[in-house]
């Protein structure tokens, strides 16, 4: 089991003629994710390493039977393409572009709304279950199959986590990156839902950072409806208030969104909040540790 | 991206919000020719990037020229400290100075984006002229939270309510809900992330004027609107942040003494965190792209050791797709190309081949501190600049 992604996934790329696009696509592919199609306007019929490429997600839709989308188009036109594979019924959308609009994120948060496609990210490395499928920028071979899920705001943050789980042994159920931007498509409430129902999963860790309310909302949600143990780790604890940290969604406005005020508000929820960023592998395989000792 | 006052207040008049009179000055042989064509009294008004320019001294009622004079002195050519700038403050290059209004009422508008709904949402109190945030903190009855549709922008009812909540007459309504759903439209059109009226004035002959303007736009946006780019003042950021932007890297510096060079904008604050956790004070925040190609890792290097107060760095690469031995050449290559580093540099590499990626750091001509993990560069770092 695990969450969304499995081996059956059939995916085409969005934007596979790019240069991040071919790269990743190829990376996936190497992986053993099923990509059955790449979409570029104005490209289709040609090939990326034996990739068939079309005009439109309808077309390829009809040809190949893709039913998860992969989205490297830039900013200006990603939501164009985040909205077209919904109306194609993707049922994943995985949007890695960094850069698009706010005002064209809340058109597509409404279109999605009356469609049934789930969309991680944008600005996001995407999502893995390791050794089944891996959708997105992350480099594979730090993940191992196991029993962990991880959710995170930030990318490379994430590898380093998963690398501290892999290291002590601890494999991972899947993994989702819901990206830096303010509004994105799934949110830690979301995929910890996933990981609730999702027998496989015996843990989770959560990767939160300054700015917005997502870490607070997930808090509450926790308290009241996750059984298993949950480990997080905020970043941002001295980041300055009123200056974007790189990502677009991080950012403490009005004295809200600050590291303590998430920290406090899921250790009162029962979380185990590391203070390090070193220490999440450590925290898991502890909580882990007590878990058995109890009956 | 922030603009000026006078800025975002030429942007309401092409949305019909009015404004007082006023004229923007740079040079103090003008400000007399200002004062008279506009009659006494008159506000000066220190055009900065930041908040809190009243607590800060920057806004000053002149009731006759020669006040106007002393207080366009006092600031013009100056730098303003404000609760909001920092110790050094913010050069002010530029004054508005405007006729002063007859107030009968202060009202604050704000529109902002609600992210937990993905909404565009109206905050509107009668506690106008207050700092929005002590109200909201003291307390929060007094402010009324307006959501509305993206693709439609505020109804005319949505205004007449919040008109209502405000105590605004009826007479009123109407010049109201001019004002108000021309603010939103705004927000809509120009993509701006936040717009703020603090304090909107009811004038003793009843009329609406924003007395204050402030528009902040989404960075990610700017690339439809050419004509909000140009309006960007470099003088209101820090040189080493406009300098790393136009390569490309997120930078932002901060008050302490260890530079950190990381990539990834998550990866990047967590370094910092744990900079703090082992004692220590980090000197910035240096984004330089998951990839950190040797390009970045140059220009990175460059900028931050470029900041004085710099006294160690920290390089913590995850090597994720691209290998840690390929990224280990490229940072000995970028100081080595830079030459003249004399500061310690601990660098933590991790990834695939990271025991290739260490050894490549260790032959260098250069000598790094190689760490061994997160913990221990944090460790290592601190105890260099002690």
């Amino acid at each position: 089991m695990s969450i969304w992604l499995d081996e059956k996934a059939r995916v085409v790329v969005q934007g596979i003629t790019g240069r991040e696009g071919r790269f990743h696509a190829i990376a996936c592919k190497e992986y053993g994710t099923n990509i059955v199609a790449g979409v570029t306007p104005g490209k289709g019929g040609q090939e990326v390493e034996g990739i068939p490429v079309f005009d439109t997600v309808r077309e390829a839709t009809e040809k190949t039977g893709c039913n998860v989308s992969l989205i490297f188009v830039p900013p200006p036109f990603a939501a164009d393409a985040i909205i077209e594979a919904a109306d194609c019924g993707m049922e994943l959308i995985v949007c890695i572009t960094e850069g698009i609009p706010i005002r064209d994120m809340l058109y597509v948060k409404d279109f999605l709304q009356k469609s049934n496609s789930r969309l991680i990210g944008p600005n996001c490395p995407g999502i893995i279950t390791p050794g089944k499928a891996k959708v997105g920028i992350m480099p594979g071979h730090i993940h191992k199959a196991g029993n962990i899920g991880i959710v995170s705001r930030s990318g490379t943050l994430t590898y380093e986590a998963v690398w501290q789980l892999t290291n002590l042994g601890l494999g991972q159920s899947t993994c989702v990156g819901i990206g830096g931007d303010p509004v994105n498509g799934t949110n830690f409430i979301d995929v910890l839902k996933a990981f609730e129902e999702d027998e496989e999963t015996v843990a989770a860790v959560m990767i939160g950072e300054i700015g917005g309310s997502a870490e607070e909302e997930a808090a509450e949600w926790i308290k009241n409806n996750f059984s298993k143990p949950v480990v997080a780790y905020i970043a941002g604890i001295t980041a300055p208030p009123g200056r974007r940290m790189g990502h677009a969604g991080a950012i403490i406005m009005g004295g809200k969104g600050t590291a303590e005020g998430k920290m406090q508000a899921l250790r009162q929820a029962g979380v185990t909040v590391v203070e390090s960023p070193a220490q999440i592998g450590e925290a898991v395989a502890e909580v882990l540790k007590k878990r058995e000792v109890k009956p | 991206m922030k603009i000026h006052e006078y800025q975002a207040k030429e942007i309401f008049k092409r949305f019909s919000i009015p404004v007082p009179i006023g004229y923007v000055v740079d040079d103090l042989e003008k400000v007399k020719e200002v004062v008279v064509t506009l009659g006494v009294p008159v506000v000066v008004k220190a055009q900065i990037h930041a908040g809190g320019r009243g607590k800060g001294g920057g806004i000053k009622l002149a009731k006759i020229a020669a006040e106007a004079i002393t207080a366009a002195k006092s600031l013009l050519g100056k730098k303003l400290v404000t609760p909001q700038t920092g110790p050094d403050g913010q050069p002010v290059n530029k004054l508005l100075i405007e006729k002063a209004v007859d107030i009968e009422k202060e009202y604050y508008l704000g529109i902002l984006l609600d992210r937990s709904k993905s909404l565009p949402l109206v905050m509107a109190s009668a506690a106008g002229g207050m700092d929005i945030e002590e109200v909201a903190a003291k307390d929060p009855s007094l402010i009324k939270h307006t959501h509305f549709d993206p693709f439609l922008g505020l109804w005319s009812y949505q205004s007449r309510e919040i008109a209502k909540f405000l105590g605004i007459e009826s007479k009123l309504l109407r010049k109201f809900e001019q004002l108000l759903r021309s603010l939103a439209k705004l927000y809509l059109e120009l993509d701006a992330s936040l717009v703020e009226i603090n304090p909107l004035v009811l004038t003793k002959e009843g009329d609406f004027i924003a007395l204050d303007a402030k528009i902040n736009f989404d960075d990610n946006a700017l690339f439809r609107h050419p004509e909000i780019i140009e309006l960007r003042d470099y003088s209101q950021e820090d040189p080493l942040e406009t300098e790393a932007s136009r390569y490309n890297l997120n930078y932002i510096k901060l008050d302490g003494n260890i530079g950190c060079m990381v990539n990834g904008a998550g990866l990047a604050m967590a370094t910092m965190d744990i900079i703090k956790l082992y004692g220590g004070e980090p000197a910035n925040f240096l984004d330089v792209g998951g990839g950190a190609t040797q390009d970045a890792v140059k220009n990175a290097f460059r900028i931050l050791i470029s900041d004085p107060s710099v006294k160690a760095v920290l390089i913590n690469i995850f090597g994720g797709i691209a290998r840690t031995d390929r990224i280990a050449r490229g940072v000995v290559a970028a100081i080595e190309e830079l030459g003249e580093v004399k500061i310690p540099v601990v660098v933590r590499l991790e990834g695939t081949n990271v025991e290739e990626g260490r050894r490549i750091l260790r032959e260098a001509n250069f000598d790094f501190i190689v760490a061994e993990n997160m913990s221990d560069a944090a460790e290592k770092v601190v105890k260099a600049v002690l």
